[in-house]
């Protein structure tokens, strides 16, 4: 593929607001996750929730898209002088130039939930307060966004589980390669609800402790919220729009389907491993190229056990990765953008997250697991995304200065 | 910018509209149309288990996309797929909540995995034993053009044949009023990057602020409106008139999609 520039990007997660909060939470390996306390939840376990979400106020004109999913969205724009850059993107390219792109899992599916407490008691009829389209839709974050921009290219939402938000960059990479856009605003944004915490619950798949991916003793995954984006641009080709040394590049996509099973991941992690295996070619290089994997690492039994197979046949033992999971929670349908921003951070500073929480590593898993943070220049990293249904996919990203 | 494919196969089923073969003539006005309600096949190609936890909007890909790949003469298992609805399993959807909002909300596992958005496309690659990429997206009312140009570019920037599945299935009361489509509905089109013997049509697809064209039918402009997987009807209804011609698809509020047709 033609790499693609991550002009600008920004994360928001339990861990902090923006890039320097989130920069700062993975060099002090500090977690933002706590016992839950979100609306009625009476389930012992640990969520990642995003402080301050409930506060934010859209503007009046987009009052019909307020729901918690929006607002975590907005949140997330307003970080890292995001909307500006895409401004900026609008005025160079113009409003119907630029797509959006966006994952989310559960959408304003809350708004719904909370609904049907207020059910009518004779009719059964939901409360006349309760839109539909701009709240629960599973579109409606990204034509929040798109209405929050004014743009007006193509525009969707990716929603395949929690591999929704890496899935995006694949989408908009076509349309920018096949000429309809010239940028695209990528990312995702998930928030906490109850069919997730429950549905987890029901499957067996929920820690009662701050989740510990790849740990011998993990019981399960702790459930985040996060909002992330990414301004995506062909690279320039002209001299004068000479990029930064440390700018960030799409090199490689890779996806595939498990055709296992709805809920459980391929036991030898066959989908994961093809899907790494096209990232990889995608982007014309060898494993031994890789300096660091974000793995998925959900600290599911499954998951951690499947993905480390198909990372071991793939790397070996020697390339350094870790699950972020352990700080952020699983943010479902927002990890892939999450943890692309993650890895954006990783190559510009240096940084080799640990995986926390984690005290002993699964020796059955014979991995380099990082359990510290490392410190070292970094090239090229990939971000495994894998969810419900056996989608997976696989994004590699590069430092330009160190191609 | 303009995007170009050839359609090699079409599925369609929907209220008084049981496939393609036999909904040309509807289409094209030689026989009139009857709405009834649409009939959902049992899903053969899924193992036991899952037939029995797969939902309305499970049936309905398989059945469209099915038929769009046989008549294609294509082995499902090597394409890639994009699955385009504007929501999930509904009936699923309004038992959750149902469960969430009552005393007992220890809902099923079964219930919990059938809530996702790709849904269809999971017991897709089972039942076809597809390992190939699928994207899963939704666009509200404009998903039929979403899943379209998705389907489209893949076509063109990756070179593959592919097969875009737009699906959409009802919920019932009370979301049923919040969001009122009324039956179920699918348009499955196998898409490929060159000419070949299989083809029906070449497409070539831009975008557009010209009006969506409407169906002249009063019956069927009203599945067009009321169903967003239905925004397609158009193309369908020109490929079944057998004449070159370009038709506007409904797609976003304020940006349609041009689709100029060839037959083949």
């Amino acid at each position: 593929m033609n790499p693609l520039w991550l002009s600008h990007f920004t994360a928001t997660s339990s861990i902090g607001r923006g890039l320097e909060q989130t920069l700062s939470a993975l060099r002090q390996r500090r977690t933002g996750l706590a016992p839950c306390t979100f609306d009625t939840v009476d389930l012992a376990t640990y969520t990642g929730e995003v402080a301050g979400v409930d506060a934010v106020q859209l503007p009046a004109r987009l009052a019909d898209f307020d729901c918690r999913n929006n607002r975590l969205a907005q949140l997330g724009l307003m970080q890292d002088g995001f909307a500006g850059a895409v401004h900026a993107a609008i005025a160079k390219y113009g409003a119907q130039r630029i797509g959006v792109f966006l994952g989310t899992s559960t959408s304003g599916i809350l708004q719904t939930e909370l609904a049907y407490r207020r059910r009518d008691p004779d009719t059964g009829a939901l409360p006349a307060d309760f839109i539909y389209g701009t709240t629960h839709n599973t579109f409606s974050v990204a034509d929040f966004t798109r209405h929050y921009f004014g743009l007006t290219g193509p525009a969707v939402v990716v929603s395949s589980a929690c591999s929704s938000s890496a899935k995006v960059f694949s989408s908009a990479r076509r349309m920018i390669e096949a000429g309809l856009i010239d940028a695209a605003v990528v990312g995702g944004v998930d928030t906490l609800c109850l069919t997730t915490l429950y549905g987890f619950n029901s499957l067996g798949l929920i820690a009662e402790q701050a989740c510990r991916p790849y740990d011998a003793q993990r019981n399960g995954l702790s459930i985040g919220e996060a909002a992330a984006f990414a301004l995506l641009e062909r690279v320039p080709q002209h001299p004068r729009d000479n990029l930064n040394p440390d700018a960030v590049l799409l090199l490689g996509i890779g996806e595939s389907s498990d055709a296992y099973h709805m809920s459980s991941p391929h036991p030898d992690g066959l989908g994961a491993r093809m899907a790494m295996q096209d990232a990889l070619k995608m982007a014309g290089l060898q494993p031994s190229e890789i300096d660091y994997i974000n793995l998925h690492g959900t600290a599911t039994q499954s998951n951690d056990a499947a993905e480390g197979k198909a990372v071991a046949a793939i790397f070996g033992h020697g390339t350094p990765c870790s699950s972020t999971k352990g700080a952020t929670g699983h943010t479902l349908g927002a990890a892939g953008g999450l943890e692309a921003v993650i890895c954006a951070l990783a190559l510009q500073h240096g940084l080799l997250p640990a995986g926390i929480n984690t005290r002993q590593l699964d020796p059955s898993i014979d991995l380099d697991y990082l359990l510290d943070n490392r410190d070292q220049a970094v090239a090229r990293v990939l971000s495994n995304s894998f969810g419900f249904g056996g989608t997976n996919c696989s994004l590699i990203f590069g430092r330009k200065d160190r191609l | 910018m303009t995007l170009t494919a050839y359609i090699e196969g079409i599925g369609l089923l929907g209220p008084g509209l049981s496939d393609w073969p036999g909904s040309q003539a509807i289409l094209t006005g030689q026989q009139p149309y009857l709405s009834h309600k649409t009939i959902l096949p049992s899903p053969a190609l899924l193992p036991a288990a899952e037939r029995r936890r797969s939902g309305a909007i499970v049936k309905l890909t398989l059945a469209t996309g099915l038929e769009a790949i046989n008549a294609a003469g294509l082995d499902a298992a090597s394409l890639p797929s994009v699955f385009s609805a504007s929501g999930g399993d509904g009936e699923n959807c309004h038992a959750i909540c149902e469960m969430l909002a009552s005393s007992d909300r220890q809902i099923s596992p079964t219930r919990f995995h059938n809530s996702v958005h790709n849904t269809a496309s999971g017991y897709w690659s089972i039942a076809t034993g597809a390992m190939t990429a699928s994207s899963v997206l939704c666009a509200f009312d404009a998903s039929f053009g979403a899943g379209l140009l998705e389907a489209i570019s893949q076509v063109v920037v990756d070179n593959t044949r592919t097969i875009m599945l737009a699906c959409d299935t009802p919920y019932p009361e009370p979301l049923y009023s919040a969001r009122p489509i009324p039956d179920a509905f699918g348009i499955a089109l196998v898409l490929a990057p060159e000419r070949s013997t299989r083809a029906l049509a070449k497409i070539t697809v831009s975008l557009t602020d010209a009006s969506a064209d409407q169906l002249d039918d009063a019956a069927l402009e009203s599945l067009r409106v009321s169903i967003p997987a239905a925004r397609g009807l158009p193309l369908l209804r020109a490929i079944a008139l057998q004449q070159d011609g370009r038709v506007v698809l409904d797609y976003l509020d304020s940006t349609h999609l041009a689709v100029d047709i060839t037959l083949c």
